[in-house]
């Protein structure tokens, strides 16, 4: 039919084609009182292959519409017209002919875009309008006409009664007068002729369930039974003239499906409260790295045992999957036993392993290639850090891990007396540096070190304590002693990790846990003390780590803060404060900073779990008497590893080892220190740092086990130590 | 005499959307784009007319100035008239303000504008009919 224009041009519409040439064909009507606008938007139509019908004025845009109801597929709409509102139009046309209306304007503000969206328009197309814009319009027709039908079938579907099957096209006008009336009470007076006139329309008109209606629906649905709520009482309930049942059905549908996703969603958040719980093993696994770092960095340990114990310590890592898992938390700092929160797979042996991690406190066993492989393996967890130690070579793993296992026992008590050389934590730190850009993820504590120089780094991560490890047979020179910030602390002459010192750790630092572990293998190293170690010092760094606070070492942050960071920013600004803090450790070992080497220490400490590990491959320098009883103390860890706290002991138990082992790796370079002294004070620092980990992690409660734990540990790595160092 | 290419780059006078209007045109319609820019011209003056008029009022209708100056930005970015549309914005700033000195300013600058590209259109259209009478071609650009 041709369509008049009274001013510009007018193109027929070819009303009667339907539109099987899906989008060509499309029967677009363009309304808008901008000539240059009207004729350009006309053209590219066309060239999209539409069927245009142009008009300038919105009034006889509607009555277009109303005389061919069938005729169009879409309307395209200016906002700002003389004659009528282009809303106005966007509301008429959808309630009269239920079209699918995109309106545009130069006006891009959001207001008057969100106006379009209130009234229904199903586009809004800013001027100048492209090409591109108009191509897909054909989109909005789909939809509505897919919806439409969806509408018609659930109402179709809900209703028990017997109901018309209406087909897509030809909609059952059976309920028109019901249509009429509603529309009747939605429109304007004048249009209601033509909404009675419906029997042509294609589509039924939409009913808008407003807050109201949707209330007294609800209520309708309430006072029924939702079981029991069906279309017709609900309708009778409501007493809403001009609704009608396929409304009302097709609307119960919705809110059924509604009510059904509510109650999915509140069952997955209660159950996604279960995840939180896991994450933080890191800081075990970075500590237990540390201590292996500062264990080789002690360069007692043989390389191969430095190897070994690191990879017993990271196997224990990641079999707690804390151990190379950055401090995420500090009370995970003991969850070794939860391999699978960060690590999750099949470790949980090793957790029951990070028991016997105690066993290889101070005992730098020769670690097989396999642990390291399972140290590397936990690095990997942690997000590379195996990768950085092995890419460092075998040779800086394997000393790492030696270094690690040194570290452990020398936590104990070599690295009190490296501590006093302050030279170890040099070598695992340099080493430690390139292993700890590997996992910065996950090894918080190890990680650190990455950028830092290092001797955050030592403490990172487990791969940092094989790049520890490296040091001390290869890259003495190269530690800046970032690494074993443990080992090299002369202040930390003035931890005592006696008892006192449990109560500090456990009250100062999270993981006190590691600590206290690491106090008792202090204490127990102390007892044995193959060379006479100074464990006292060790303890006194102990308490000097412990109390990050309190310590009067000029530590700026407290090793509970460092550690905290390490384990809670783990990822990201973990690594740069664990990698500072361990820094500052180690700085502190060589400055006397025993604060810093405490944390160092808590580092080594969270890596309890690593340590013990460590320590349980330390060589066979370290009395095997030290192993049962680590083992013993393993048991009681396990106990303990059911808890919360029992994952922040862990987590301290890992660091601790990995301190034992950096004091052992230390204690290699024990030959290279000019003064026994430097060892000891590097041990000191490393059981310092093994007591403050463990303090924080484990609970208060169970400090006197941690301490039981730490103590054997401690003594393991001395033994391992002190009989490298001979 | 610029092409529209530099008319487009170095003057700024025609954006993007005078190239749309360019690949629009094909064999079917070789003048469409005289036809749109033509169309254009003569809404604009229309308008310009019709703004003047307000502003000359005693009591000044802003809302209609509004309008006016709406339409005239709609169909100004329609065709690519970059700096006709730029000034556009301005003078409903200023009619949103109901700065009569600044709007009065504007429908200057609007009326330069608009006449300046008008002005070099209306030759480039020219120069294109003379090639094409002379039977050349114009080399798409």
């Amino acid at each position: 039919m041709n369509l008049s224009n009274d001013r510009g041009s007018m193109s027929t519409a070819g009303s009667s084609v339907v539109s099987d040439q899906f989008p060509v064909g499309l029967r677009v009507l363009v309304v808008d009182d901008d000539p240059t606008c009207l004729t350009i938007l006309e053209k590219m139509l066309k060239t999209c292959l539409y069927e245009v019908t142009k008009c300038n004025r919105a009034e006889y845009a509607l009555s277009l519409l109303r005389k061919n109801r069938n005729g169009y597929d879409i309307v395209i709409s200016d906002v700002h017209m003389p004659d009528m509102d282009g809303f106005k139009l966007l509301e008429q046309v959808g309630l009269e002919m239920d079209l699918p209306v995109i309106m545009m304007s130069a006006d891009d503000s959001k207001n008057v875009v969100m106006k379009g969206v209130t009234h229904g328009a199903c586009d809004y197309l800013i001027k100048p309008v492209r090409i591109e814009a108009l191509k897909n319009i054909w989109q909005h027709v789909v939809r509505k006409r897919k919806n439409e039908l969806k509408d018609m079938e659930q109402s179709g579907s809900v209703e028990e009664g017997d109901r018309q099957p209406k087909p897509p096209e030809e909609p059952d006008y059976s309920s028109s007068a019901n249509e009429g009336s509603w529309k009747k009470r939605r429109k304007d007076e004048e249009e209601e002729a033509e909404e009675r006139d419906d029997t042509s329309t294609l589509k039924k008109p939409r009913v808008v369930w407003s807050v109201e209606l949707h209330q007294q629906f609800v209520g309708a649905v309430n006072q029924l039974g939702i079981d029991k709520a069906v279309p017709k009482k609900i309708l009778e309930l409501m007493n809403v003239p001009g609704l009608t049942r396929e409304n009302v059905a097709s609307h119960l549908q919705k809110y059924r499906l509604y009510l059904r996703r509510l109650s999915g969603v509140s069952q997955h958040q209660s159950n996604s409260f279960i995840n939180p719980q896991e994450p933080p093993y890191g800081p075990l696994s970075s500590i237990s790295g540390i201590d292996l770092q500062t264990l080789a960095a002690t360069g007692q340990l043989p390389a191969q045992s430095l190897a070994t114990f690191q990879a017993a310590g990271l196997g224990r890592s990641s079999a707690k999957s804390g151990l190379p898992m950055p401090l995420v938390d500090q009370r995970n700092i003991f969850s070794f036993d939860n391999p699978k929160l960060r690590f999750g797979d099949g470790q949980p042996q090793q957790m029951s392993s990070g028991k016997q991690m105690n066993l290889l406190h101070g005992i730098p066993t020769t670690m097989e290639a396999k642990q390291l492989v399972n140290l590397h393996h936990s690095a990997q967890s942690l997000g590379g850090m195996n990768m950085q130690v092995s890419a460092h070579g075998g040779q800086s793993g394997q000393s790492s891990s030696l270094m690690m296992q040194m570290a452990q026992p020398q936590s104990r008590g070599q690295i009190r007396n490296e501590t006093a050389g302050g030279q170890v934590p040099r070598l695992p730190t340099s080493v430690a540096q390139p292993v700890l850009s590997n996992g910065v993820g996950s090894g918080v504590l190890t990680r650190n070190g990455s950028g830092e120089n290092g001797r955050g780094i030592a403490y990172n991560t487990v791969s940092q304590a094989s790049s520890m490890l490296n040091f001390p047979p290869n890259h003495t020179p190269e530690l800046p002693g970032n690494s074993f910030p443990l080992v090299p602390t002369p202040g930390i002459s003035t931890l005592t990790p006696k008892g006192p010192f449990q109560e500090d750790v456990n009250s100062d630092i999270k993981v006190s846990v590691g600590f206290i572990s690491s106090y008792d293998i202090f204490n127990d190293l102390q007892q044995h003390k193959p060379h006479g170690w100074e464990l006292q010092n060790v303890g006194l760094t102990f308490d000097a780590l412990q109390r990050p606070n309190s310590l009067p070492s000029s530590v700026d942050a407290t090793p509970s803060v460092l550690i905290a960071q390490r384990y809670s920013s783990s990822q990201r600004s973990g690594q740069n404060s664990i990698a500072s803090s361990m820094f500052s450790v180690g700085e502190a070992t060589e400055h006397g900073n025993s604060q810093n080497i405490g944390q160092n220490l808590n580092n080594l400490l969270v890596d309890n779990s690593m340590r013990v590990k460590t320590e349980r491959v330390p060589d066979t320098s370290c009395p095997p008497g030290l192993f049962s009883q680590h083992y013993g103390q393993e048991d009681l860890m396990s106990a303990l590893l059911k808890q919360d706290a029992l994952a922040q002991l862990k987590m301290s138990l890992s660091l601790m080892v990995i301190l034992w082992i950096i004091f052992l790796c230390s204690t290699r370079f024990i030959h290279q220190f000019s003064s026994w002294l430097q060892y000891l004070m590097y041990i000191l620092a490393i059981t310092q740092l093994t007591v403050r980990s463990c303090q924080q992690s484990v609970d208060r409660e169970r400090k006197s086990i941690v301490w039981l734990h730490v103590a054997p540990s401690s003594f393991a790595t001395l033994c391992c130590a002190g009989f490298i160092w001979t | 005499m610029e092409t529209v290419p530099q008319l487009q780059r170095k003057l700024g006078i025609l954006d993007d959307q005078f190239t749309q209007l360019q690949e629009l045109q094909d064999e079917n319609n070789p003048d469409f784009v005289v036809e749109v820019v033509t169309l254009f011209f003569q809404d604009t003056e229309r308008l310009l007319n019709e703004l003047a008029r307000t502003l000359d009022q005693q009591t000044i209708d802003f809302n209609r100035l509004d309008a006016h100056v709406h339409q005239l930005k709609g169909s100004s970015s329609s065709v690519g008239a970059q700096r006709v549309q730029t000034v556009c914005v301005l003078f409903r700033n200023y009619s949103e303000e109901r700065n009569i000195e600044e709007c009065l300013k504007c429908l200057q600058q609007l009326k330069q504008e608009f006449y300046f590209v008008k002005n070099k259109l209306e030759t480039l259209f020219k120069l294109e009919k003379q090639i094409l009478e002379a039977g050349g071609t114009i080399p798409v650009q």
